[in-house]
């Protein structure tokens, strides 16, 4: 067992953005399998111990590895490029500006007639908007370069936006469905 | 989590919410936002010929904190010259407000904020004296 391990290489993959998710999944679980607390019943505390931060190991890395997002952040990471999402407030203003717009937006429609039919419009608009941005930065990942990797950091925190507007226009719905 | 009094105050009703026309040159605009929660505030200042801030405008979508934080910033700044508005920290706003370590973030981007909107509209008024000379 090796805990030094990072995500990629604790489940077989080499260190890049584009892997087999499906191939993620049955490998943990596999590692599930190997680290069953029912295996570690008769041994000493010492493996014991080691088999639960194992465990903690394998499910933070396959959550990391899950997620697009956090997949990238993670690898940007490794690759030397830092994130302090408290202190990085500038983005692009015609960013901001377009995502103050779209939280306006959001915020009129359940004053509308049709509220429902115009909110599934919005969330599949930002659904593109997620295609298009995950694209760019798997794009930019590829590349490789640090004005690309630099450009790919911009992109994951523009994405932690638009993760946020999702779970307002999530919020909508749930109270406009309430008040049917 | 609990909120201080100040804080709920301040969110329930929320001082100098708006917009001012961006394109006016009194006026100032920054825009900024936190990755690390998704919040997003616009704040807007009015110069007059002195270089006093006559007027504030906020608008913020996040959490109680960030719009506290914002209300409670466009109060102060009204009356105070730039450089004494550039001069306010974020944890003189934290500490007015009581915020927990947690919520510091939204006290830094108010103070972020009312630093792009000054800068915002320094550049527009050096960008009308260049316009003017020329």
């Amino acid at each position: 067992m090796d805990l030094t391990q990072n995500h990629f290489e604790l489940f077989g993959f080499p260190v890049t953005f584009d892997i087999d998710t499906q191939q993620l999944t049955e490998r943990y679980r596999d590692l599930q399998r190997t680290l069953h607390p029912d295996r570690f019943a008769n041994v000493g505390d010492r493996e014991r111990r080691l088999s639960i931060q194992r465990t903690a190991q394998v499910n933070e890395a396959f959550q990391t590895l899950k997620s697009p997002l956090q997949r990238a952040r993670y690898l940007l990471q490794l690759k030397g490029v830092s994130f302090d999402d408290e202190r990085d407030t500038h983005l692009k203003p015609a960013f901001l500006m377009e995502q103050i717009e779209l939280r306006e937006t959001l915020a009129a429609i359940p004053q509308q007639d049709d509220a429902l039919t115009a909110l599934n419009d919005f969330v599949n608009d930002i659904r593109s908007r997620k295609q298009t941005m995950e694209a760019r930065l798997q794009a930019l990942l590829v590349k490789d370069d640090p004005d690309s990797l630099g450009e790919a950091k911009q992109t994951i925190q523009e994405m932690q936006f638009l993760a946020r507007l999702q779970q307002e226009a999530d919020e909508t719905e749930e109270i406009l469905v309430g008040d049917l | 989590m609990a909120y201080s009094n100040k804080v709920i105050d301040h969110y329930e009703n929320p001082r100098n919410v708006g917009a001012m026309d961006k394109d006016d040159s009194h006026v100032g605009t920054g825009m900024v936002g936190a990755p690390a929660c998704g919040d997003v505030m616009r704040l807007q200042i009015k110069v007059n010929e002195e270089g006093v801030i006559e007027d504030a405008k906020f608008k913020t979508y996040g959490c109680g904190s960030a719009i506290a934080s914002s209300s409670l910033l466009t109060e102060w700044v009204k009356g105070k010259s730039l450089d004494e508005a550039a001069s306010i920290k974020n944890t003189e706003i934290a500490e007015e407000l009581e915020l927990p370590p947690v919520k510091i973030h939204c006290s830094v981007l108010a103070e972020d904020a009312i630093k792009a909107a000054i800068n915002d509209y320094k550049e527009k008024q050096n960008g009308a004296d260049v316009a003017k000379r020329a």
